[in-house]
């Protein structure tokens, strides 16, 4: 394993430098699906990096004998499958969060970040260095899933993970709450702020312009 | 009639899949920067759900469904926990062959869709429109309309989003929302107008 990045590495980097939700694109159907409590979110995290792991050791293990052509069709099957499993122990031991998240599990088959994790890394790599790999990158979507979940969590219904924070007026405190936090828009603005914010921090992850205007300085540089 | 009217509205843009559910937002987002290719994206949505969904309703009632064999003398088989995997090999096989008859006969439209017919496979609004198919129990022709609806509803909103970033791309905007922050921003806005049509049909 020399002249490759250490295990150490692969693992830190996705969880913000390499985030698979606001750099890569991956997997934000879900993210912003659950993320109206921390509850679902947390839940969610777990199934995913669990199907994340299982599915880029199995397909890592088996990757010298998948023909190059059927390639795609044997990782859904494999994701499928483990996705099924998951799903079968949710509804069996916490099942009233699996109707709170409804198709959402069945749907981390589709999750982008699954099969882009697959496709890209457990493909040529060996089962250990893939699984690290995955585990990073599913710790880093749950970060994200984590902290809009706490933020729409608190102001949309003033609670962490069921506990009440901040007293809402109809149980006799100060707290309106704020009912946008739960609906859709607001996910889109929070992820949209979070990245904004961790661009800042990180300045080498700012886009590219697209279009110069003839006396902008940047476009003669 | 008028019902499955009001069924391909909701499904549309009371229910938009990218902007109330947030399903196919991975594409949603990579493939709206331009128009282009944002309208042939639309086009494949609506055909590929349009096909796709009552297709796995006649699978899930002829095979999957609680007692779907009691014919056979096997009432108390269910086989609905498979739904997920047939449903994949549904779309896969739809999309395989959609791709193969548009270039046989219809070679223009084939290639104004270029790559995005084969990533269609693994699209959530897709998997997810069927599997909301059986979640809510439609018949045939209701979920013929809740595909074709849904379909259409994603295509409106990815060919709007892809305006508003055409227009935006000379604007001067902060470094860090550049690209992917002000889309996230601008899907936020939209989603707040989409919000206004829940009031548009009678549920």
């Amino acid at each position: 394993m020399s002249a490759t990045p250490s295990l150490r590495s692969i693992l830190i980097a996705p969880l913000i430098r390499q985030n698979p939700v606001t750099l890569q694109i991956l997997g934000l159907c879900s993210a912003l699906a659950v993320t109206t409590s921390m509850q679902t979110a947390l839940t969610m995290c777990a199934a995913l990096t669990a199907v994340l792991v299982m599915s880029a050791g199995l397909i890592s293990v088996i990757r010298r004998h998948i023909p190059d052509t059927i390639r795609l069709i044997v990782q859904i099957v494999i994701v499928a499958s483990l996705v099924i499993v998951i799903d079968q122990i949710l509804q069996a031991y916490l099942f009233e969060i699996s109707q709170k998240l409804s198709v959402f599990v069945s749907l981390i088959t589709t999750n982008c970040l699954v099969l882009g994790r697959t496709e890209s890394f457990s493909r040529h790599n060996p089962p250990l260095r893939s699984m690290v790999d995955a585990l990073g990158n599913g710790l880093g979507y749950s970060l994200v899933l984590t902290v809009i979940g706490a933020i729409r969590e608190l102001f949309g219904a003033g609670s962490l993970l069921g506990w009440q924070v901040l007293p809402t007026v109809e149980q006799g405190g100060w707290f309106t709450p704020l009912n946008l936090m739960l609906m859709a828009p607001s996910a889109f603005f929070l992820l949209g702020g979070l990245v904004w914010a961790i661009r800042s921090v990180l300045p080498e992850q700012v886009e590219e312009l697209e279009y110069h205007s003839p006396d902008d300085p940047e476009a003669s540089a | 009639m008028s019902e499955l009217w009001s069924l391909f509205l909701r499904a549309a843009f009371v229910e938009n899949m990218p902007l109330t559910f947030f399903l196919g937002l991975c594409t949603f987002i990579a493939l709206s920067r331009k128009t282009g290719s944002a309208l042939g994206l639309g086009i494949a949505m609506v055909a590929v759900m349009g096909v796709t969904v009552p297709l796995n309703h006649m699978i899930y009632k002829a095979v999957l469904a609680p007692g779907a064999w009691a014919w056979a003398g096997l009432p108390q088989t269910d086989l609905s926990y498979l739904k997920l995997i047939a449903f994949i090999g549904v779309i896969a096989a739809t999309v395989q062959l959609l791709e193969m008859v548009l270039d046989r006969f219809f070679p223009a439209i084939y290639a104004s869709f270029g790559v995005f017919l084969p990533l269609l496979t693994v699209q959530c609004a897709i998997l997810g429109g069927s599997l909301f198919m059986v979640d809510r129990s439609y018949d045939l022709a209701e979920s013929a309309v809740f595909g074709l609806g849904a379909g259409f509803g994603f295509a409106v909103a990815v060919v709007m989003l892809s305006a508003i970033r055409a227009r935006l791309s000379y604007a001067d905007l902060p470094q860090g929302l550049r690209g992917l922050g002000i889309t996230f921003i601008l899907a936020g806005m939209m989603s707040l107008g989409f919000s206004a049509f829940a009031q548009m049909v009678a549920s």
